[in-house]
């Protein structure tokens, strides 16, 4: 069971998704909320600029989504190559 | 009924609901008291997660520390809850998949190393002891602001309450306390947000409110319909301050963000509760509901921040910045109550009867100055812990609403401090005793060591509160970067390379700790030890302060561990089976009786 092939797949589908994933993760904070900010500075929100809200509380609803994103996708993977817990 | 009598029956009404649990949820085995028999629902254990995460210094300083900075400090907010994408995808579930007790445990397994794990213990019990340390200070701290209770005699009785619940529980009984500790804690922080946000925008959302327009009839010259934040950058601005929503340096803000969250990833105090679910399907939902439950908080805590800072600069300027500053005579009554702490402080400079706010080292700041006859800023004293503690009393709330914050930031405070201690204990009975010292150790007998490691434990952390080194605050920077240059790469190598060896992954850690401790020790003094650093912070590497270097040393740790382990052996073929198999979900329920 150790190397067989659909193993191997399962692996690399779980790491294009934790990579998709990870991307996704530092463009909103490092990107947006903190690198990228004077790019989007032109988009105003509630007195401020986008970057701002990035920064205080956008990137912590990405967090969110990504993390539950991350495990509905994962337990369907496991299922899909029948390595779930029984 | 006088208020401390109140805060009294709020504090003794939530040790009697701890206590009560830890009757209920008492250890019967070495699963139960390592792991609760991993029978923990992955929604409280998400619950039991976020209390054991936020500590006092969520629950007290964050909201201040983001208010004196603004935007700068956001760095907080996304490095504590950053981490937990990392542990999400890259640690947690593979670690209960593996079914063991301790983080050490995996390391020393993975390497197939006594020497790895040894090296685990000793970056787990740094990291643990530090952090520890402020918490037990911080319930002292709560305790002689609320209750007037001496801070040592307060930190004594936190240290008998957690040695009653953890000793007896372990951690069934320290998941099931974090929970309630949760509800306390998340209860006292909302409720006063929600009213200052109601009556300064109109929404009972802290955190939408922080983006809204100001209400109508509010003090300090503040205009009606003008968004808060372009409001307070206005005001700061007036008095010479820095505007709260600007940049100063981006670069160092994103290396320390990602200094945060590795090092809250590799935090073995969060990692170990990712054990207590029945499967690993859970540990990954169990993450995800973590951090809805930290984000309840930490999407209020800028609010309170913003919120509270605009209130106190509306106290002080009344009639707005152009108009008189508020009289000595006409302070309110919660300035007064806080001044006798010691934490708010004011002293008429200019003899003019009235205090003035202001940034007297600006350029703005001295015009007002030369307009007004001042002599600099006269709000002397202004802690940052005050926008959360006195926040019930400048909204005008009842006095339990403070009863709750005293119980709030005691509940933060305790479920932080038994999370640690549950990890120290751990690793001494689990890797030091039963691994090393004594393998032929009963299962009882294990117990009883663990149940005798915690009371230590318990016994140490008092001490070392009540002692704290001068270098506390210093201290908790070395938490976090031995956490990101030690434990998190070597763990994560462990999981998703099945090329490092032992040699590699001690290597790889040694040269993390090292260069960790060395970059800290070169600026902050030697141990710490005050007037032994030998460089000054005009000389940091790259303009690199210590506190940031985490993922630096991280980068160390990678390298070394994987130019050692291509130069030296393979790894044997069980070791690469165990890894195959920590990286399926499948057979984890086996793991659960080993």
């Amino acid at each position: 069971m150790a190397d067989s092939p659909s193993n191997n797949e399962y692996w690399s589908a779980n790491i294009r998704l934790v990579t998709i994933c990870l991307v996704i993760w530092a463009l909103c904070s490092f990107g947006f909320g903190i690198l990228l900010r004077p790019l989007i500075s032109g988009i105003a929100v509630g007195g401020t600029d986008l970057g701002f809200w990035f920064a205080q509380q956008g990137s912590i609803l990405v967090f969110l989504v990504l993390i539950f994103f991350y495990a509905w996708r994962m337990n369907s993977l496991d299922k899909q190559f029948g390595v779930d817990e029984e | 009924m006088d208020q401390t009598t109140l805060n009294f029956i709020f504090v003794g009404a939530s040790f009697a609901l701890y206590f009560g649990i830890a009757i209920w949820a008492r250890a019967g085995s070495t699963s139960e008291f390592y792991a609760a028999g991993r029978g923990v629902n992955p929604v409280v254990n998400g619950m039991a997660t976020a209390a054991d995460w936020m500590s006092a210094a969520s629950f007290i300083s964050m909201a201040g520390l983001i208010a004196f900075t603004g935007y700068n400090n956001s760095l907080f907010l996304m490095g504590w809850t950053g981490g937990y994408v990392l542990m999400a995808m890259l640690l947690a579930p593979y670690l209960r998949k593996f079914g063991k007790y301790t983080v050490p445990e995996f390391v020393g397994d993975r390497y197939y190393s006594q020497s790895a794990r040894v090296v685990a213990v000793v970056c787990l019990i740094v990291i643990s002891t530090t952090y520890v340390i402020g918490q037990m200070a911080g319930a002292g701290v709560a305790f002689s602001r609320f209750l007037e209770v001496e801070s040592d005699s307060g930190l004594i009785i936190a240290a008998c309450v957690v040695a009653v619940y953890a000793v007896l529980g372990g951690m069934k009984g320290i998941t099931y306390t974090q929970v309630a500790q949760y509800c306390v804690l998340i209860i006292a922080y909302t409720i006063p947000a929600i009213f200052i946000s109601l009556q300064l925008t109109g929404n009972p959302i802290p955190g939408l409110g922080l983006f809204s327009t100001m209400n109508e009839g509010l003090p300090g010259g503040v205009e009606a319909g003008v968004p808060l934040l372009t409001t307070l950058d206005g005001l700061l601005t007036d008095l010479g301050f820095n505007e709260y929503t600007a940049t100063t340096n981006p670069w160092l803000m994103a290396l320390y963000t990602l200094s945060l969250m590795i090092g809250t990833a590799g935090l073995p105090h969060v990692i170990i509760r990712f054990f207590t679910v029945p499967r690993v399907a859970d540990a990954r939902w169990s993450a995800g509901w973590a951090l809805v439950f930290i984000a309840l908080l930490y999407l209020t805590a800028p609010a309170v921040g913003a919120m509270a800072r605009l209130n106190i600069i509306t106290t002080m300027w009344p009639n707005g910045v152009e108009g008189e500053a508020v009289a000595v005579d006409d302070l309110p009554d919660w300035f007064r109550t806080w001044e006798v702490t010691g934490l708010l402080g004011v002293e008429d400079l200019n003899g003019d009867g009235m205090i003035q706010y202001y940034n007297a080292g600006s350029e703005a700041g001295a015009a007002l100055a030369e307009a007004n006859g001042l002599e600099g800023n006269e709000l002397v004293t202004f802690n940052r812990d005050i926008l959360v503690l006195a926040n019930p009393e400048i909204a005008q709330l009842p006095g339990w609403v403070i009863g709750l914050i005293a119980a709030g930031g005691l509940a933060a405070a305790l479920s932080t401090a038994a999370g640690l201690l549950l990890a120290i204990s751990s690793a001494i009975s689990h890797d030091l005793i039963k691994s090393t010292i004594n393998p032929n150790i009963s299962e009882k007998g294990e117990l009883m060591a663990a149940r005798i490691s915690m009371l230590v434990a318990i016994v140490v952390a008092t001490y070392l509160g009540l002692n704290p080194p001068g270098f506390a605050a210093q201290v908790v920077a070395l938490a976090f970067g031995l956490a990101a240059a030690s434990l998190f790469p070597t763990l994560m190598m462990g999981i998703f390379s099945k090329r490092i060896n032992s040699k590699g992954a001690v290597a790889g850690m040694l040269a993390g700790l090292v260069s960790t401790c060395l970059y800290l020790f070169l600026y902050l003094g030697w141990f710490f030890i005050p007037g032994t650093a030998m460089l000054d912070s005009s000389q940091y590497l790259f303009g690199i302060p210590p506190t940031h270097f985490g993922p630096i040393g991280a980068l160390f740790n990678f390298i070394v561990a994987y130019l050692v382990s291509n130069a030296t052996e393979e790894v044997p073929q069980e070791i690469q089976e165990l890894v195959e198999s920590v990286r399926i979900p499948r057979g984890a329920g086996a793991a659960v009786d080993h």
